[in-house]
């Protein structure tokens, strides 16, 4: 019985933790559907938001107050790719977006680090990485209080933003643009000001996950590593699909875990840094376009 | 032959610049530069690393296939080589070399496969597991590194025909004599049948496949023989560089960086690897004598890399806006401009 216990908890200490790896996902699918730019700068995104977050807590300001100003400061960000690297790249093609994202995530991690230092940083949340006492008192389990915490955010996130594009005007505009960019331009829709919304939502996810990511390992450098991890999740979820970035990111979390535990000790442990990868290549083989995603069909 | 300014399907001027380059690398370096630090910290990494972006650039450049790996597979090239020398007693180095080629080259094939299914990003992230796993394994499994603790295992000595090479200027002499022979091969593959397949594939894969051309085969020699180039390369790399074996060393921040210099260097040409890994290599060296002669070390070492960091991918974004065929067209513009004048 306490075996299956401790699978059980292996399994949701994953899952949750799938959801830290849901929430750069998550940022990343925003970007994909309104523009078909693969963003590999997203982890980058995440580094630099949260990075900047500490910064200006350590400048004195409060919590809150920080919190809007590296929100602003996302939205710089996001308007400055928006103009500078997306608007001269329009019509390129998509391994070029890609590329071009790379080089855009080297320049944020470079000037957060050129203006917040490189040591790692304590970033306090008031929730401690601690077991919650009636979890266990009630089913026997142990629940990490950050994890739990993490999963809530990540689904108000999800739900929140499912109904911004679902019953605003906005985010009727950007489903026209993710359908048909040239036809939703045609009929008056601004695709700047929904470029700029879309890169703005995903910058403010960025800075929601590099909270979480670094609530619990620490705000530093290793979080774009980390961060990476997403990228096995979108192939799972499918790079379209919004529930696609939650349940690949559950699948990759519970999947690595239970991996690490009961296979790790036999290979000498650490196969957390591939076993995404590896599982992302059999999901590969029997269906390329993800669990949710859009059927990818190319013509000559 | 009827055109007498053709010989082998090379114009006279390119058998003039081959031979220019190759005095100049073979005489007329070793007799001007005289030290040490010219060829441990400049002109060797910079030929390993040109070698490991000549692999990419084949993958990448040439047959169009994302792939963000190749630190990966010189990891592997650098322990077979290491694994060999120490197990299989007097093999020459070369030899030793060549396998540990081919050894990365299994490691390309393998990883490669599913390039058959995908492409893009897809592909890129199916070659970070390459990345990953290679290095993990190395890591985990003693017999690679020897069932050494303590991380770092000195690499052995290069011996040839009896003879220690074991100065910068010897080992110099060893690389060149590689980086040359590879070379003149990747630049006869990729204007054969065989380049013209990979860049078939690249352009359009579909059109490519209905016109008869494998793309398995296609698909898979890229990576392989791509994997190779990176497999010697790490080799070198490690016994003439590093002169260590760590798989730290071979890091994803090593791929990124052979990634910018095929992506700065020029995509689809081999002289594009070639001055991609000069400008990554040479620009930080610039940009830390700057920061010591200039500011006398007003800044600290950290910001240094922050500012390296943000021009790399400032001039890669640069790049993929106004030239995406990056330096190596740049310079063909300049050659042109100036032919034209005079």
């Amino acid at each position: 019985m306490t075996e299956v216990l401790f699978f059980i908890e292996v399994v949701v200490a994953g899952l949750l933790a799938g959801t830290m790896y849901s929430l750069v996902a998550l940022g990343f699918v925003l970007i994909y559907k309104a523009s078909s730019t693969f963003n590999f700068a997203q982890g980058a995104m995440v580094f630099f938001a949260v990075l900047a977050f500490v910064g200006f807590m350590e400048l004195g300001l409060p919590f809150s107050l920080a919190f809007v100003v590296t929100v602003l400061l996302m939205v710089l960000v996001g308007f400055c790719t928006e103009r500078m690297v997306l608007n001269p790249l329009m019509n390129q093609s998509e391994d070029t977006l890609l590329m071009a994202t790379i080089g855009l995530g080297f320049v944020l991690e470079g000037l957060a680090q050129a203006a917040w230092g490189v040591e790692v940083r304590r970033l306090d949340l008031g929730i401690g990485d601690f077991p919650i006492e009636w979890i266990i008192d009630v089913f026997g389990l142990f629940v990490s209080a950050l994890d739990l915490t993490a999963g809530i955010v990540a689904a108000v996130l999800i739900i929140g933003l499912a109904l911004i594009f679902k019953y605003t005007r906005m985010g009727l505009g950007l489903r026209a643009v993710a359908d048909d960019p040239g036809a939703a331009s045609s009929i008056g829709i601004p695709l700047k000001n929904i470029m700029l919304l879309v890169w703005s939502a995903a910058g403010v996810v960025a800075l929601v996950a590099g909270m979480m990511w670094g609530a619990r390992a620490g705000v530093q450098f290793a979080l774009v590593d980390l961060a990476l991890k997403a990228l096995p999740v979108l192939i799972i979820g499918g790079f379209s699909s919004i529930p696609g970035a939650i349940i690949g990111g559950l699948i990759i979390g519970a999947t690595e875990k239970v991996l690490e535990v009961y296979l790790g000790p036999f290979f000498g442990g650490a196969i957390e840094g591939w076993a995404p990868y590896v599982l992302a290549i059999f999901f590969l083989l029997y269906r390329p376009e993800g669990l949710f995603g859009e059927k990818i069909i190319r013509r000559v | 032959m009827s055109n007498n300014n053709i010989i082998m399907g090379f114009t006279r001027a390119d058998l003039t610049n081959f031979l220019i380059v190759m005095i100049l690398s073979f005489v007329a370096i070793p007799l001007v530069v005289q030290t040490d630090y010219w060829y441990s910290s400049i002109l060797i990494p910079w030929l390993c690393l040109a070698l490991a972006a000549i692999g990419q650039q084949i993958v990448m450049g040439y047959a169009g296939q994302l792939a963000l790996g190749a630190a990966g597979f010189m990891a592997a090239g650098a322990f077979a080589c290491f694994n060999l020398i120490l197990r299989v007693p007097d093999i020459p180095f070369f030899v030793a070399l060549g396998l540990s080629g081919l050894v990365a080259a299994a490691f390309g094939i393998l990883f490669g496969l599913p390039s058959l299914r995908v492409r893009g990003i897809y592909l890129m992230v199916a070659t970070l597991a390459s990345q990953f796993f290679i290095v993990w394994m190395i890591d985990k499994f003693g017999w690679f590194k020897n069932y050494d603790t303590s991380g770092i295992i000195t690499a052995q000595d290069i011996v040839i025909l009896g003879k220690p090479f074991t100065s910068p200027l010897e080992m110099y002499f060893v690389i060149l004599v590689v980086v040359t022979v590879l070379t003149v091969l990747a630049v006869n593959m990729a204007r054969g049948s065989t380049g013209r397949n990979w860049m078939a594939v690249r352009d359009m894969d579909i059109a490519a496949e209905s016109m008869g051309i494998s793309l398995l085969k296609t698909k898979l020699q890229a990576f392989a023989i791509s994997a190779f180039y990176c497999g010697v390369a790490g080799a070198l790399f490690a016994f003439t560089y590093l002169k260590s074996l760590e798989p730290v060393a071979f890091d994803i921040k090593l791929s990124f960086k052979i990634l910018f210099m095929v992506i700065l260097g020029g995509l689809g040409t081999i002289s594009g690897a070639f001055i991609g890994a000069a400008f990554i290599l040479l620009f930080p060296v610039l940009l830390n004598s700057i920061g010591n002669n200039v500011f006398h070390g007003a800044i600290d070492a950290t910001i240094i890399s922050s500012i390296e960091q943000v021009v790399f991918g400032v001039l890669i974004i640069v790049f993929m806006i106004y030239e995406p065929l990056g330096m190596a067209k740049l310079w063909g513009n300049i050659k042109q401009r100036f032919l034209r004048k005079s």
